[in-house]
């Protein structure tokens, strides 16, 4: 293993959930405020996923109080305290951009049939 | 300050200590074994001469067999000078790792920047060149480079076309991240100037 590998390696998380790009899935944020640390939570729509090794990220899309916000997070930052999937999406793209456009009904994404995983 | 010399290994990224993904440069620096220790009395300044990077006996010239021989060391490709104030803490043949940056915040950084050939002005100097379009024929070129009749002449400093890169940059101010005395690497954050591999110098930034 080259060096630059052996630095991004020792810093990568054992284990990443299995997760897809049109997944459902709720991220704890680790929050600092002042001295004190909270988890928050953020719910949404993988739209993205994006890079390789320690530079990995993901994008997560929600509709907050009607508002379209989108969180990309580096997938191995020790702020990540958990990655959970919800559901499992149906989808034929590697990107999800085209819902950005859409809204309400439109917006929703087919559940996997498919369960053996 | 006695000083390293080192290796750019490539980039990567780091998680610091608040979670934020920081762009780091790898240097593998050293062992340097110490090849002449030069003193006010004998040679006028008080400088550590040291080496990096193993040749083969073969490969070497002659004249750089006998330097090395003189410290009883095996022939290095590369030679570095560093200015030092007591020259007699160090001895010949004396290996300075990466633990003299243990105690530093920043790093400063010399070494060849890439090469990019002879290059225009745009490329070079940053110029924004002429119209695309709308009949010009003006698209890369320079412009005025000068007045009239007087001075005629070109003033010395016009930034004009040349070669681009293949010179010596000085780096400074370097954060450093990480020491691994272990494996003899140094991370610093941002970039270093050349391509991997590039033969790096190394000194703590001054305070």
């Amino acid at each position: 293993m080259n060096i630059l590998d052996q630095i991004s390696a020792r810093q990568m998380k054992d284990s990443v959930p299995d997760f897809h790009v049109g997944d459902t899935v709720k991220i704890d944020v680790k929050v600092v405020e002042g001295k004190r640390e909270r988890i928050q939570l953020f719910q949404g729509t993988v739209i993205q996923r994006k890079g390789g090794g320690i530079g990995e990220t993901f994008t997560v899309r929600k509709i907050s109080g009607g508002i379209g916000v989108e969180r990309v997070f580096p997938l191995h930052s020790p702020n990540l305290a958990g990655i959970k999937v919800i559901r499992q999406g149906k989808v034929r793209r590697a990107k999800l951009f085209y819902l950005r456009d859409l809204k309400g009904k439109a917006a929703r994404i087919k559940d996997k049939r498919d369960i053996r995983r | 300050m006695i000083g390293l010399i080192g290796r750019k290994i490539g980039m990567s990224q780091v998680f610091d200590e608040h979670g934020v993904l920081t762009p780091v440069s790898v240097i593998q620096a050293g062992p340097c074994p110490v090849v002449q220790v030069k003193t006010e009395a004998k040679d006028g300044y008080n400088a550590v001469q040291v080496a990096f990077d193993l040749v083969r006996p073969t490969r070497a010239n002659l004249p750089r067999l006998g330097h090395f021989r003189k410290a009883n060391l095996p022939p290095y490709r590369n030679l570095q000078e560093f200015r030092v104030e007591n020259p007699d803490e160090f001895k010949m043949g004396q290996l300075i790792d990466v633990s003299i940056f243990k105690d530093s915040a920043k790093l400063d950084v010399s070494g060849r920047t890439k090469g990019k050939g002879f290059q225009g002005v745009m490329k070079r100097h940053g110029f924004g060149g002429g119209r695309k379009t709308h009949g010009s024929h003006s698209h890369r070129i320079p412009g005025s480079i000068g007045m009239a009749a007087y001075p005629g002449k070109v003033f010395k400093g016009t930034k004009l076309p040349g070669q681009t890169g293949y010179d010596i940059k000085h780096i400074k101010n370097l954060k450093i991240v990480e020491v691994d005395t272990e494996n003899n690497l140094i991370l610093v954050k941002g970039a270093v100037p050349g391509a991997r591999n590039t033969v790096l110098r190394l000194t703590a930034t001054h305070v």
